[in-house]
């Protein structure tokens, strides 16, 4: 554990240094401590993989003493403080190449039929590590080894927002439209972000995501609902 | 009501920002000057939680329908009222029909714009500020445009007040910025980091409210400039595979994957976003103690900048 300064108003808690399961369910569980205990003086927190950086007031709480009540935290920052994770059910349309327009290539390249593709993709079940650079853009990992993909050479400078694209071995639904390096496999016509909404954003840190497969005519259907501000997610 | 007539490239809505909203990737957003902000809300006797407007360059024009006060600082844009010049940094009375305008910068990026009750826009997440690129909050989530109406908060009588001339700002020549070490220093040679602190780097045109892209001596990694992606925060100097800087601001993205160098103190960050393109940085190095005791002298001397009354 290394206590970080990220300037005069945020410390960095770095928990580990890899992407692990392990590591990333301390970083949640050492915010949902640091919030529920109330600590003195914190404003804010933003989990990442493997770090809670912690934003707090300086005219508050020093530096150095709220180091230390984050210290004592650390040893009780495990699973069984953590409330059980929602799942999120998001309809996923694959079996449109304007949609998920690398899916051919990607299966392609991995040696496998489409259908195997979206099979092991679809039925896999996706931790979100944390919700990071664009709002609502989940950070997910959870695929089958098989369909570990380097990511695009030349990165495209414009996803459409519900995008479902893998690289590596994370997963990552684009919530704007935004450049990216991703496999596109499919899109879901639930929004990650709505500006509008009480809400704007669906995932959370933590959440369980698992994919259905949908057809085109579900998928119209669906975003029409979308629009219509009538469709409801279906989250256990 | 404000009824705009002319709004400038990029005048939006702004109070002190929305917190708690990083976690779902939302940034703060408020204003990119806080210090200015702060002032042009308590000229005008707001609290500091109060709405008001930032202007990008070059202000707006537009009309109050109601007897009311505003106040104009940061950048210094020309102001008249009617078409007669007024100053910044005071309290200026308004009748009902009086056209405002505000001109070209002659230093600095962003001016505020105080308004007597604070604007009266909806609350998003908390808060009233414009995040533009996220199309929330402000008015309709956006910069405003011709014809857009502003409702004001009703208020009572404001005291006339001015800042005097020692407490304004100079956004020209090359300010020094200070900065703390980390979160990844360790990811930099020693020369690299001299290069930050010894060189001295340009504002490039492509800097916005979520960053300012810097140009200068190159930065040196010592063992790649790919981080497993973590939180950013207020102020961080950013360095990916080129070794230039960028030093993110108020609509930064929430996390990101760059290693950060150093993270410029709370209480110089507004001279980072009041740097016009071409004008040159300079960074020194302090310890977080050091930024905290910074901070409490700026916060006194922003209570003790709008003390004078004026008649």
């Amino acid at each position: 554990m290394r206590f970080l300064p990220a300037g005069d108003l945020a410390v960095c808690v770095e928990l580990g240094e890899a992407i692990s399961v392990e590591v990333n369910t301390r970083v949640r569980a050492l915010e949902f401590l640091v919030q529920q205990k109330g600590l003195t003086g914190v404003v804010e927190t933003v989990p990442a993989y493997s770090s809670l950086l912690v934003y707090y007031d300086p005219r508050a709480v020093g530096y150095e003493p709220l180091c230390a009540a984050i210290a004592e935290l650390v040893p009780q920052a495990t699973t069984a403080v953590l409330p059980p994770p929602r799942t999120v059910e998001l309809p996923c349309c694959y079996d449109d190449p304007g949609l998920g327009f690398d899916l051919a290539a990607a299966a392609q390249r991995l040696e496998l039929s489409t259908d195997e593709l979206v099979r092991l993709h679809a039925g896999a079940e996706y931790l979100v590590y944390f919700i990071g650079f664009t709002p609502g853009l989940p950070y997910m990992t959870g695929m089958p080894e098989r369909i570990n993909i380097p990511r695009l050479d030349t990165p495209r400078t414009k996803t459409p927002p519900g995008s479902v694209g893998i690289g590596g071995i994370q997963c990552c639904i684009y919530s704007v439209e935004s450049p990216g390096g991703f496999w596109i496999l499919g899109r879901t016509p639930v929004p990650l972000y709505d500006p509008g909404a009480a809400e704007p954003t669906l995932l959370r840190p933590g959440d369980r995501v698992r994919f259905r497969p949908i057809d085109r005519r579900e998928y119209d259907t669906i975003g029409a609902a979308v629009a219509a501000r009538s469709y409801q997610p279906v989250i256990s | 009501m404000i009824k705009i007539l002319d709004p400038g490239p990029q005048t939006t809505v702004q109070d002190l920002g929305r917190t708690g909203q990083m976690r779902y990737g939302i940034p703060p957003s408020g204003p990119v000057d806080r210090s200015a902000f702060l002032l042009a809300n308590r000229l005008v006797g707001n609290p500091d939680t109060a709405a008001a407007l930032e202007c990008t360059l070059l202000g707006p024009r537009f009309d109050m329908t109601a007897a009311g006060a505003i106040a104009v600082t940061g950048a210094d844009m020309p102001v008249s009222v009617n078409g007669r010049d007024a100053a910044g940094w005071t309290t200026i009375a308004l009748k009902p029909g009086d056209v405002v305008k505000l001109g070209a910068a002659r230093s600095g990026v962003r001016a505020y714009i105080g308004v007597a009750g604070g604007i009266d826009v909806p609350l998003a997440l908390g808060s009233r500020a414009t995040y533009l690129r996220g199309r929330v909050g402000g008015l309709e989530g956006r910069a405003l445009r011709k014809g857009d109406e502003l409702a004001v908060f009703a208020c009572g009588p404001v005291t006339m007040r001015r800042v005097p001339p020692h407490a304004i700002p100079d956004y020209t020549g090359e300010p020094t910025v200070r900065a703390i070490l980390g979160p990844q220093d360790d990811r930099f040679t020693t020369a690299g980091i001299r290069a930050l602190f010894d060189g001295r780097y340009e504002v490039l045109p492509q800097s916005d409210r979520m960053g300012s892209r810097l140009r200068g001596p190159r930065i040196e990694h010592a063992r790649g400039h790919d981080i497993v992606s973590d939180g950013i925060a207020l102020g961080s100097i950013q360095v990916p595979g080129d070794g230039q800087p960028i030093v993110l601001l108020v609509d930064r993205q929430s996390t990101g994957g760059y290693t950060k160098m150093a993270t410029i103190c709370s209480s110089d960050i507004w001279r980072v976003g009041q740097a016009r393109p071409g004008q040159s940085i300079r960074f020194q190095q302090i310890d977080v103690e050091e930024a905290h005791r910074l901070l409490r002298e700026s916060d006194t001397a922003l209570e003790a900048a709008v003390r004078e009354e004026i008649a």
